[in-house]
Formats: structure tokens, C-alpha cells, sequence
């Protein structure tokens, strides 16, 4: 329960005790790093996305001038190398012509430094080297700008020639006025920084609510969960109703916190019953005992007190049994046992210890069950819930009167197969034609040591239907009371496993009941025939 | 029989070595499993009932565990207020030939240490034909006679019949019955067991008049000639 422990140093942040602590418990505060983490990766990413954005505009801007540059001075040399000096003057004034932008800038010098062509008077000072670029301000029709140039070495004028250095020949120098690209180059900064500010203060503002989404989705788990730890077990998590996983965690908790009630209602019906309903034959043995020991003349009274006293504790025990193992099924412990096996030898063999009992009584039993039917669960349990429901069937019908045993493999869903995949129904039930019960003990009727008034006379403990609903809850399944007309039905809705199922679609794929699942294995075995119609 | 009783609740273990004395059998008794282990690898008894919660460090089924890493076979009847399945399981695993979890009634103690006593003689000689008096079981073609006289039984009849003459002459509680003919290891709220006894009484002993099948009261039943 991380977030649980987390909610519980949340309030701290409100709390300006002591304000180093709280401070440090700030720190630790899951929501406050989180939306950090949060609005740290926004700003930072968005620093990344930016800086990309401007190197990219610029650096292409710049590499353009720089193409273009390059380009122009190799044409010129290649005029130069064709037709010297004045095919070169001709072709830079026909350039300079053609320059609708106005940014062209050439100048063409001779070994002696003097001014030949172009349309620049003098060679700048700082042009020296013919390997790097140069950015220097110029003034051109009275406005200053940036101009970008390189220098080149006209070719074949020099004797000695230093790479990288200008040389003693003829040199040409070619630019671009690169004002405008300045200007952008502004433009998008500060366009850029603007956003980047936006997107921080949306980043600042995106955390802070995220920190607090977080902080009251964990406030109102944490105001919950510790009213709960208060005792106050009637507390739930609110629900908003959008299924996100806010519900889902709430939901799961609610999920948690009913089972938790449902446990510590049994607990507390246990402990009430044992209070009252075991306390009666303590307090007879305990009579008993003390009578003999008192009042008892001969040995075989006092041994006859003995006998009943010893009776009444080995009630006691029996009890005691019936309780401790209700409240080992449910608690689930016993799933270890689970395995898929045919239930109808298994409810076969408890009718059979039963039918001589219904004999006795004069009733009859009758059983309705199919040929096969596989089922997982725990086979001792199943047994015994049947076991106790003939026992109840048994012991509440007339003479003369018949007591069904049912079952039957249940389509899971209306219209839809019990597939592979899917889940098959179990009906199992258990009718008599007996006294019945009234609507309102059939509500009570699963309470432990709960017995309807009709019920007092007959033998029996009261645990034999919590008992039942114990081992069917175990399974996943419910149990039902109806009236019978006259008598009671108890039905069980058992969920049959898909590997249960697999398993009856493999030993008898010619069936229709589960035909549906027929399609895994199109051919029916030869050997299966036998049992198919069985 | 030469029994060894190991329990550490001294109530509990003068009535069994009591009760055991009572029905004939030579008894020695130890509170702690280190002597209880002690005595079951350098004497030899023909049964150990075992108590699973001992003090001594050795509990229950550590002694039990290595006296059958010892290739020891003597029968042991476990005694446990350990009661759950998994308990009951456990302590089988352990290699336990039964399991009686506290309380018991003496009577079925005493039932369960004698049906153990005789397996333990005629274990080794596999039975094709149960006799007692005149009832003959015949468990090859599955068919019983009294006095020459064919009696059909059930299937169901049939093995709790078996079972008693299995047993003849011992007490064989309702529990036994439950958990060896039917194979049940829960307590029916009714008398079922009493109705399938009567039953079979019904076809076994009524058409020859002398009873075979006897009622031990407040124990259980017991076939045995007159």
C-alpha cells in the first residue's frame, strides 16, 4: 500500500509545525515529485525542441549564403580563367545588375592593392585569409548592416602561394549582405524565448495541477482508509463513475473492504453463537456432572449422568468441528485441493449413503443427473455440502414424501455456448416436500446456528446450510432458497472451470449438450462412442 | 500388544495407558518426544501412539519421520488436537498409519489401535476368502454365504460386510466404517451408518437367527461368532 503511506505524510504540507520537518516531508512527498518530474521534463524537452528549431533555421539560413557565395565565386574565377580581367568585370556588373535584392557584394583588386571592379571601394582591412568566413558591418545606401564575405585568390597571377593566405596575384572578394537574415535570426529568438516562457508557465501550471489531481485522489484515499483504520468500517471510497483507474483502484478497495466487513461479520456472528448456543450443553453437562456428584446414590446413576455429560461434550466438539471448518472454507485455505473429477459418481455415492435413511423415514429419493459431469473443486467438500443437504431434505419430509436430487451442466449466458474460453453453469439442487420455510427464515437461514421455529424440535447443530454456503461461496458459486410447493429447494449455482469443460468435451465429443464445443475436435473418437450413450 | 504411548498431557496418557492396560494390552508411556524416539529405535512394539505437540524439541512427526527413515514399519497412530485436513494429511505423509484428533472417545482410540494391531500381523498374506462361523465371503467371485445359503448383496453391502469380517471380532466404529467403506471424512449429522448396519442384519442375521453383527454400546459394531 505505497500510496496509502504516501497520503499519510501529505498533510504535513499544510501543517507549518515544524517547519524543517515538514519541509523534508515535502521532499518526500510522492505528488510533489511527481508533478516536478512532471513540469521539469516538460520545460526541459521543450528547451531541446526549441534549440533544435533555431539551430536548424539558422544554421540552413547560414549555410545557404555561404552555398551561394561559393557557387558565385567559382563562376567568377571561371570567367577570369576564360577571358581575364575584363570578361570578369563584365560578368560581376551583369551579376550586380541582376541582383533584384540588392545584397551582392564583389570587389575585384590587383597585386598592387588598388580597386579594379566590383562594388565595394576598399578592401576591408581584416579580409586576410581566403579559409574562414568574415561577418563585418557595412553601410550601404546609408543603413548599417552585416555583411558576410570571403576572399579568393583569382588564379594563375601569383608565384608564390600559401594555402589559406591570401596571395600576391589578383584577388576577388564576394559577400552577401546579411541584414535580413540578422533580423530573422532576432525574430525567431525572441519568438522562441516567448514560447519557450509560455510553455514553462504551462509546464509550472500543468504540474501544480497534476500535484494537486494527485494529492486529492490520495487525500480522500488516505481520509478514508484511516477513518477505516479508526473503526469506522462503514466508510467506502467515493466512486466518480468514469471507470478510469481511480475507480478501478476505489472499486478493488471497496472490493477489500466489503470482504473485510463480511469476515468480521462472521467472526462476530461466530463469536455471539458461540456465546449463546454453546454455553447450552456446557452448562447441561456441567449440570449434569454436579447433580451426580451431589445427589447420585448408586454408581449407575452417577455413571448414567456421566454418560450424558460426556454426550452433551462431544456435541460440543462436533460443533466446535463444524465451526472451525466453516471458517477454514471460508477463508479459502482449501483451494489447494482443487481438481477436475466427474461429480456423478461422487453425488451417486453420497445418495447412496443416504437412501437408506430416506427408506427408513419412509421417503423416497430420486435423481435426475446426467451421465457425466465434470467439475472442479474440492471433491471431499462437494461431497459433504451434498451430504448436508439430503441430511436437512431428509430430516424435514413427511413419510411418503420425495426428496429430488438434481443436476445439470448450464449454458453460462443466454445465447452463447459454454466454450472453451467461457464458463459453464452447474445446477445442482435438493428438493423435499417437507414443512418448508417461511421467507423470512429462508433470509436467515445460512446465519450459523440460525434454525426456523418449526426446526427447534428436530436434532441438528444449524450450521448444516452455512456450511454449504461456505463450500459453494469457496467455488465461486451461489446458493438459493425457494419454496417448493410444499417444501424447499436448495439450488447451487456452481461455476464449471473451461478445463472441467475441456475435459467432458474430450471424453465425450459426440454429445449435444456441449456440441458447441465440438468445433475443437471436429472428429469424434472412436472410443468415446461407448461412453456417449451411455 | 506391546504399545508405546507418547503424550505430554499426563491426563490424557493415564487414561490411554489405562483404557489399554484394561483391554489386555502391555503398555509403556514417555511425556517427550527424545525419549519417545529413544524408545521407539531400541525396543520393539507392535504399535506407537503419538501425540503430534510434544516439548523436548522433537515434536510428533519428526520422530515419526525418523523412525521411517530408519526402515522402522511399526504401526503409529497419530493423537492430535491438530484437526484440519491438511493436519491429517500431514501427519499420513509423514508415513502415520491413522489419525485420531483430540477429543476422542476412548472406544474409538481403542477400535483403531486394534484393527492397526492386526494389520500389522496379517499384512503380508493377501486374503482370497473371509470366514466367520458360518459366513463365508468369497472376495474373488465377490459372493457370500451363510450356512450354505447364497445372500445377495449390494456392491455397498458387500464391502461393509467385508469390512466387518476384515475386522472380526474387533470393535469398528461408525467413524471406521465411514472412512473405509464409504471413503468419508466428515461427520453426517445423522445415524446413516446405524441404517446401513441395520440393513445389512437385515439379510446377514435375520433369516439364520443366531446374530452375527453386534452392537458394542457407545463404541460401534463387532462380527463375531456368538
Amino acid at each position: 500500500m505505497a500510496p496509502a503511506r504516501v497520503a499519510m505524510t501529505t498533510p504535513a504540507f499544510s501543517t507549518p509545525a515544524t517547519p524543517r520537518r515538514s519541509r523534508w516531508r515535502a521532499w518526500r512527498s510522492a505528488s510533489l515529485r511527481f508533478s516536478l518530474a512532471y513540469g521539469t521534463m516538460f520545460a526541459l524537452s521543450s528547451i531541446l525542441f526549441m534549440s533544435f528549431m533555431w539551430w536548424g533555421t539558422i544554421g540552413f539560413l547560414e549555410r545557404q549564403v555561404e552555398t551561394a557565395i561559393n557557387a558565385d565565386a567559382r563562376g567568377l574565377a571561371e570567367r577570369w580563367v576564360m577571358g581575364g580581367l575584363p570578361t570578369l568585370a563584365l560578368t560581376i556588373e551583369d551579376r550586380l545588375e541582376q541582383n533584384l535584392d540588392d545584397d551582392a557584394i564583389y570587389l575585384v583588386m590587383d597585386p598592387q592593392g588598388n580597386y579594379l571592379t566590383g562594388n565595394v571601394s576598399a578592401w576591408p582591412a581584416r579580409v586576410e585569409h581566403t579559409d574562414r568566413w568574415y561577418n563585418l558591418p557595412d553601410t550601404r545606401a546609408g543603413l548599417r548592416g552585416m555583411a558576410q564575405l570571403h576572399a579568393y585568390n583569382l588564379p594563375g597571377t601569383a608565384q608564390t602561394h600559401t594555402e589559406g593566405q591570401l596571395d600576391s596575384g589578383y584577388r576577388l572578394l564576394v559577400g552577401r549582405d546579411v541584414r535580413a537574415r540578422g533580423i530573422l535570426r532576432h525574430l525567431l529568438t525572441d519568438s522562441l524565448l516567448w514560447a519557450w516562457v509560455m510553455v514553462t508557465l504551462l509546464a509550472i501550471s500543468g504540474a501544480v495541477l497534476v500535484h494537486r489531481i494527485f494529492r486529492r485522489m490520495v487525500k480522500t484515499v488516505a481520509r478514508t482508509t484511516s477513518a477505516i483504520a479508526h473503526g469506522d468500517l462503514s466508510r467506502r471510497m467515493p466512486l466518480v463513475g468514469n471507470g478510469d483507474e481511480m475507480d478501478q483502484v476505489a472499486e478493488a478497495i471497496n472490493e477489500m473492504l466489503d470482504r473485510i466487513v463480511r469476515l468480521m461479520d462472521g467472526v462476530r456472528q461466530v463469536s455471539n453463537a458461540i456465546a449463546h448456543d454453546l454455553r447450552t450443553p456446557i452448562a447441561r453437562a456441567r449440570t449434569q456432572l454436579e447433580d451426580a456428584a451431589l445427589h447420585a446414590s448408586t454408581p449407575d446413576e452417577l455413571r448414567g449422568a456421566i454418560d450424558r455429560a460426556v454426550g452433551d461434550l462431544d456435541n460440543v466438539t462436533a460443533v466446535f468441528e463444524a465451526l472451525l471448518r466453516i471458517a477454514q472454507i471460508e477463508a479459502g485455505a482449501r483451494r489447494s485441493a482443487f481438481m477436475t473429477f466427474d461429480l456423478v459418481p461422487v453425488l451417486r455415492d453420497v445418495a447412496d449413503l443416504y437412501e437408506a435413511v430416506a427408506e427408513e423415514h419412509g421417503i423416497a429419493l430420486a435423481l435426475d443427473l446426467p451421465a457425466r459431469l465434470f467439475f472442479y473443486g474440492d471433491r471431499s467438500l462437494v461431497q459433504q455440502a451434498v451430504a448436508n443437504m439430503l441430511d436437512n431434505a431428509i430430516k424435514f419430509s413427511p413419510p411418503g414424501g420425495t426428496v429430488y436430487l438434481r443436476a445439470q451442466l448450464r449454458e453460462s449466458a443466454p445465447g452463447r455456448l459454454a466454450g472453451p474460453t467461457g464458463e459453464g453453469m452447474l445446477d445442482l439442487s435438493v428438493s423435499d416436500e417437507g414443512i418448508g420455510m417461511s421467507e423470512a427464515d429462508m433470509a436467515r437461514a445460512t446465519e450459523r446456528f440460525f434454525r426456523a421455529e418449526k426446526a427447534r424440535h428436530t436434532p441438528g447443530s444449524g450450521l448444516g446450510l452455512s456450511m454449504v454456503r461456505a463450500i459453494v461461496q469457496l467455488h465461486g458459486g451461489q446458493m438459493h432458497l425457494s419454496s417448493h410447493a410444499p417444501g424447499l429447494t436448495v439450488s447451487l449455482a456452481l461455476p464449471v472451470a473451461a478445463s472441467a469443460l475441456a475435459e467432458a468435451d474430450e471424453d465425450m465429443p459426440a454429445s449435444t449438450h456441449i456440441s458447441g464445443m465440438t468445433q475443437t475436435s471436429p472428429l469424434p473418437h472412436q472410443h468415446d462412442t461407448n461412453s456417449s450413450v451411455e | 500388544m506391546h504399545i508405546l504411548v507418547v503424550e505430554d498431557d499426563p491426563t490424557v496418557r493415564s487414561f490411554v495407558a489405562k483404557g489399554l492396560k484394561e483391554a489386555g494390552h502391555l503398555v509403556e508411556m514417555t511425556d517427550n518426544g527424545k525419549d519417545g524416539l529413544f524408545m521407539a529405535v531400541s525396543e520393539k512394539f507392535d504399535l506407537i501412539i503419538l501425540d503430534r505437540m510434544l516439548p523436548g524439541g522433537i515434536d510428533g512427526v519428526r520422530l515419526l519421520e525418523t523412525i521411517r527413515a530408519q526402515n522402522n514399519t511399526t504401526p503409529v497412530l497419530l493423537l492430535s488436537a491438530l484437526a484440519d485436513v491438511d493436519d491429517r494429511v500431514q501427519g499420513l505423509k509423514a508415513g502415520g498409519d491413522d489419525y485420531v484428533t483430540k477429543p476422542f472417545a476412548f472406544s474409538e482410540l481403542l477400535a483403531r489401535v486394534e484393527a492397526l494391531g492386526r494389520r500389522g500381523r496379517t499384512e503380508t498374506a493377501p486374503q482370497t476368502k473371509l470366514e466367520v462361523a458360518d459366513l463365508e465371503i468369497d472376495l474373488l467371485s465377490r459372493t457370500v454365504r451363510r450356512a450354505g445359503q447364497k445372500i445377495d448383496l449390494q456392491p455397498r453391502e458387500f464391502r461393509l460386510l467385508e469390512y466387518l469380517a476384515r475386522h472380526a471380532g474387533q470393535v469398528v466404529t461408525r467413524t471406521m466404517l465411514l472412512e473405509g467403506v464409504w471413503d468419508y471424512h466428515f461427520d453426517p449429522q445423522t445415524n446413516v451408518i446405524d441404517v446401513h448396519v441395520s440393513r445389512l442384519r437385515q439379510k446377514v442375521d435375520k433369516p439364520f437367527g443366531a446374530p452375527l453383527i453386534h452392537t458394542i454400546r457407545n463404541a460401534g459394531y463387532m462380527l463375531r461368532a456368538e
